[in-house]
């Protein structure tokens, strides 16, 4: 009985075997190249496997807006001009660009023989409609680019557009970095055509998108014949499809996540996010609207630590609503303004009425695992100074109705990006009348400040003006800064050409595989 | 026949209240597409804007209905996170996970049946307790855990397949199923410890009845019993616990799709419910919902045709 | 007939279950280390000062898992609690009764079976606001109501017509008296494997929600073993540890069951 049992036994787990085998079969023939690793042939092809964490929220670039999506799209389209790797703005749609002396007359020379995607050769209908696009109110709606308000008139020919301003607008050409599109063209949101130097083939919601190189393009050539983002939302598939072999390069990793990697098979690049992370405060909620409580957390928090902590040592610790990149803006003096302090902070409490501390929530994106560290280092750290934090972690979606629309929330930790590389970005939404000023900072000297700056006509006095604001924000604490975060790049041996933009983007045209 | 048809309308029934509660859940849960779609570049009046191109300003029974009348005329909707038709989008992922839990049945019926009928001979030997303990263990370890076991060692070290990278199952069959073959094992194995349990029981209980008594009492072969008649009473428990493994099995394959990256409809429900993508969540729901109903009732019909004196029953 | 005695699987699982409810209620009071303080370096192996390793922040995982266990056992057992109470209930109206009500009901048990539980738990959450685990408990215990209801119903059909019922009627019993006196401590023979079926998909349940990160709770098992996923390579004694320890919990309840059930047969 008990041999007829165990025969069974042993003949189920060979068949299982056998199943496990017979799945295998259909490769065998070609047994070694199934056994070497898929990056081997994507070598031979020039073809790229790009991992990303979050699915695109449209493929149409001037309806796109998270900065997971820009990131990409930046490979399929450009603007009248693009940004460098250095923060210029270079001409690309365009081939020229003159500022009048006052500057309020832009004039641009197109291109000639610029390419879509689909064959049609860009003319200036296309720029204007694209321009039109984004200035224009929509029926019932606000324009997408406000600040495009400034264009009083918009002139052109064959060749030139001409541009004239209500008033001058440093930050003009910023914006017109915006995506030329085919006018007219009413699939870009599932087919999208622009003129960058790969173009869209495929996309999968929730599993991947593929690009490919266009080979009509006007500049510089892309060297990779192919690439697939692949999308893992999950965030530790990302390591494991790094270590199966299943992705070649992913961005924005922690140092965690890369610490798993074999040097063997990947390197890691290492770069600056362009974002501020803070611990940003409902300024319009009590204790948070009293500067002194505001000030007793900055002093209570330990920036170094949370960077070595959660960051293994990567990031550049900030005291501001500014990040380095941003050159002759960033004050680096106010990182220090606040140093750790425990007996200042406690002072600081007892004196706003709260001896013993407080209760404060923080909520978190879950989907962003740093943010969700940090707030971790943070509740430490707070407990020394009597602040009891509770961490409230919430869907992407949930965050962006409650915290960042409703402003229903005691603080949060996130990163503030600029997208186009204007400080201005970054500094209008603390002004007290901004429909985005999330964190409801008001500070009448902010907000007379920040109008003097947007409208300056002069770099210099407009920079001075921006440093204002920045220092206004660090005396009066409206957040905890803490850090630009560091952007951890995994790429396997054997990918070059890896460049780092002071903007969220990722640029895979200048990568190829070394033979 | 009118027992079926009693069935089907039942079915339709559950489904429809199925469909208004999913409904009804979206108006309930805090999120709004809309803010969802355009991030932090929300404005009140682009929001006011793509609500009302959605049909969100509408009241609730107007939209419910509307969405009604277009699924029984095939229109599914569009997203509207992708602005393409739901169909089109979930299709593939239809396919995937369907593949998969197809495939984890199979695996289940393959491995526990004989297992199951096996195991009754022996009940009460020497080792018979550490069969008991082993089952239990198989039934206690979560698929998730199993799944991130089998990932790490088949998929990353071993190379057996690419964790997150599924092959297409159209140019690809055969390493697209291999690949799921993986992820439907550990769907498979409590599901299978389960199963043999539950026969054990069943047939154990069968086997003590006094007509088989009688019959063993009169000299027949112990193992012509078994399968003659032992096996034949036993079948209408064995169809429903599979009936019901194979609607569960859908349930558990959302987390399994997680941990091996399998770009399913799980993983797809678990997203667009982030991206408070109605549409594409109620198309989900009303699949999944289906299937589990639908498996339900076919297993209570096939049970009816195995014993006819169900149907006297009445009562489902 | 034998005396009703333990026997072998019923001891193994209360010894499992037994010494895990101990760990449990010592990490309630006391850990070796705060399970959110920074103790060591990150990712440490198991040592003596840390039995189960550090994790990335360099906190004590056995620590963590002391704690999580707390929050994963408390939340199975109020589910269980509250499927158990509330399907018998519905169970009992419907099983007793009969007709319109159990039509009605039944309808609204396969509509709640059929319908995602991970979309469930979300509306509950975000009805109730995301604070507190006590909304998960609620969300999971409306999951768990179908399958008890399903099986006490069954019990309570088959035994409302039965000889002793039947006279307990003609002596003028009401129906609550006979449900609760006579109806319901015959109902325990299914009610107790089906409470123990019912702890281990609880188990499985929160370990899945926390795994899918839909409810937002920071020290549970099934949420580290999600974390743990992406450390395999760097800390596999993480996901070892919490992956085991969320089988064991199910290993010994299921036991338990293993041996209640023995023990029926062999009375």
């Amino acid at each position: 009985m008990k041999k007829r049992f165990l025969a069974i036994f042993l003949v189920l787990t060979l068949a299982l075997t056998l199943l496990a085998g017979c799945g295998k079969k259909p490769s065998e023939p070609a047994a070694p190249e199934a056994a070497s690793p898929p990056e081997a042939d994507a070598q031979a092809l020039q073809e790229l496997n790009v991992g990303v964490a979050q699915d695109f929220d449209s493929l149409d670039p001037h309806h796109a807006t998270a900065a997971g999506t820009k990131e990409v799209l930046f490979n399929l389209f450009e603007g009248l001009v693009k940004p460098t790797s250095e923060g210029q703005l270079v001409p690309a749609v365009a081939s020229d660009v003159k500022v009048s002396d006052d500057g309020l007359t832009y004039t641009f020379t197109l291109r000639q023989g610029v390419k879509f995607h689909n064959g049609d050769t860009v003319d200036m209908q296309d720029v204007v409609f694209s321009i039109d696009r984004n200035r224009i109110a929509a029926d019932g709606g606000a324009a997408l680019i406000p600040a495009l308000a400034v264009i009083q008139d918009l002139t052109y020919d064959d060749t030139t557009l001409t541009l004239t301003l209500s008033e001058p607008s440093l930050e003009l050409l910023s914006y017109l970095t915006l995506a030329i599109l085919p006018a007219d063209y009413e699939e870009q949101e599932t087919a999208p055509v622009g003129t960058g130097p790969f173009k869209y083939v495929s996309r999968q919601a929730q599993d991947n998108m593929v690009i490919e190189r266009f080979e009509d393009y006007w500049g510089t050539p892309a060297k990779l014949d192919k690439v697939t983002f692949r999308i893992i939302e999950n965030v530790e598939g990302l390591v494991m499809g790094l270590q199966s072999g299943a992705l070649d390069l992913v961005m924005h990793l922690t140092s965690t996540q890369t610490a798993q990697l074999s040097e063997k098979d990947f390197h890691v690049e290492v770069g600056s996010m362009n974002l501020v992370q803070a611990l940003y405060l409902n300024n319009a909620v009590t204790p948070f609207d009293d500067v002194r409580v505001r000030q007793a957390l900055c002093y209570g928090v330990d920036k170094q630590d949370i960077i070595d902590r959660a960051f293994d040592g990567y990031g550049i610790p900030l005291g501001t609503s500014m990040f380095p990149s941003f050159g002759k803006y960033y004050d680096e003096s106010l990182t220090d303004y606040y140093t750790h302090d425990v007996e200042k902070a406690k002072a600081l409490l007892a004196d706003a009425g709260y001896p013993n501390g407080f209760d404060m929530t923080i909520t978190v994106p879950s989907n962003y695992q740093p943010h969700v560290d940090t707030a971790e280092v943070l509740k430490e750290q707070l407990k020394d100074i009597g602040v009891n934090v509770t961490i409230l972690p919430v869907e992407w979606g949930v965050w962006l109705s409650d915290v960042y629309g409703a402003r229903q929330f005691e603080s949060t930790i996130t990163g503030l990006t600029s997208d186009n590389m204007t400080a201005r970005k970054l500094l209008e939404r603390f002004g007290s009348q901004i429909g985005n000023n999330f964190t409801n900072y008001n500070n009448s000297e902010y907000d007379e400040i920040l109008a003097k700056a947007v409208t300056s006509t002069s770099d210099e006095e407009q920079t001075a003006l921006y440093r204002q604001l920045e220092k206004n924000l660090t005396e009066n604490a409206a957040n905890v800064y803490l850090q630009d975060m560091a952007d951890l790049v995994a790429v396997r041996n054997g990918v070059e050409g890896l460049t780092f933009y002071p903007l969220y983007v990722l640029d895979v045209s200048t990568l190829y595989w070394a033979s | 026949m009118k027992y079926t048809l009693k069935r089907i309308a039942l079915l339709l029934i559950t489904m429809l209240l199925v469909s208004f509660l999913t409904f009804s859940a979206f108006d309930l849960v805090s999120g709004d597409p809309a803010q969802t779609k355009l991030g932090t570049e929300a404005t009140p009046e682009r929001l006011e804007a793509l609500r009302h191109m959605w049909g969100l300003d509408q009241p609730f029974f107007t939209r419910y209905f509307r969405w009604l009348a277009g699924f029984f005329s095939g229109d599914l909707g569009v997203s509207y996170h992708y602005s393409k038709p739901v169909w089109e989008l979930i299709a593939s992922k239809v396919e995937v996970t369907l593949c998969m839990c197809l495939l984890s049945f199979l695996i289940i019926v393959v491995v526990s049946i004989p297992l199951g009928i096996g195991s009754y001979r022996l009940v009460g030997g020497p080792f018979d307790w550490l069969r008991t303990a082993f089952n239990q263990l198989c039934m206690a370890v979560p698929p998730f855990f199993t799944g991130m076991l089998v990932s790490y060692g088949f998929g990353i070290v071993l190379r057996f397949f690419v964790p997150g990278n599924v092959p297409d199952l159209h140019t690809q069959f055969g390493a697209a199923i291999r690949h799921l073959f993986f992820a439907a094992v550990c769907i498979a194995i409590p599901r299978i410890a389960m199963t043999i349990r539950m026969m054990r029981s069943t047939v154990i209980s069968e086997m003590n009845k006094p007509y088989v008594r009688t019959a063993i009492s009169r000299g027949n072969d112990r193992h012509a019993v078994l399968t003659r008649h032992v096996l034949k009473n036993s079948l209408v428990s064995t169809v429903t616990f599979l009936g019901q493994t194979m609607a569960e099995i859908v349930g558990g394959s959302i987390v399994v799709e997680q941990v091996f990256g399998i770009p399913g409809l799980g993983r797809f429900l678990v997203a667009s419910i982030g991206y408070r993508d109605y549409p594409v969540v109620q198309t989900i729901v009303v699949i999944l919902a289906f299937w589990v109903v639908a498996v339900g009732t076919l297993a209570d019909l096939l049970n009816q045709r195995i014993d006819p004196r169900l149907r006297l029953g009445g009562r489902v | 007939m034998k005396k009703r005695k333990l026997n072998g699987y019923l001891l193994a699982g209360l010894l499992i279950t037994g010494l895990l409810l101990l760990m449990t209620l010592y990490g309630a009071i006391h850990t070796p280390y705060s399970p959110t303080a920074y103790t060591g370096m990150k990712f440490e192996a198991p040592s003596a000062a840390h039995l189960f390793g550090t994790d990335k922040l360099g906190r004590d995982i056995f620590s963590r898992v002391l704690k999580g266990m707390g929050t994963t056992l408390s939340i199975a057992l109020a589910t269980v609690a509250i499927g158990a109470v509330v399907g018998t209930a519905v169970g009992a109206v419907t099983g007793y009764f009969g007709g319109l009500v159990d039509d009605a009901l039944m309808r609204l048990n396969d509509t709640l079976t059929a319908f995602p539980s991970i979309l469930l738990a979300l509306l509950v959450i975000s009805l109730l606001g995301p604070e507190n685990k006590y909304n998960l408990i609620l969300a999971l215990g409306i999951v768990f109501i179908p399958s008890f209801a399903r099986v006490t119903r069954t019990a309570f059909a088959s035994l409302r017509d039965v000889n002793y019922i039947t006279s307990a009627r003609l002596m003028g019993a009401g129906n609550l008296r006979i449900l609760l006196v006579h109806l319901l401590p015959n109902t325990g023979r299914v009610l107790f494997p089906a409470l123990t079926i019912g702890f281990n998909n609880a188990v499985l349940a929160e370990a899945s929600m926390s795994f899918l990160r839909i409810t937002p709770l920071e020290t549970s098992l099934g949420y580290m073993l999600s974390e743990a996923q992406g450390m395999f390579a760097a800390a596999p004694w993480y996901a070892l540890s919490t992956g085991s320890v969320i089988a064991l919990l199910v290993f010994g309840v299921g036991l338990i069951g293993e041996g209640l059930q023995q023990r029926d047969k062999e009375a």
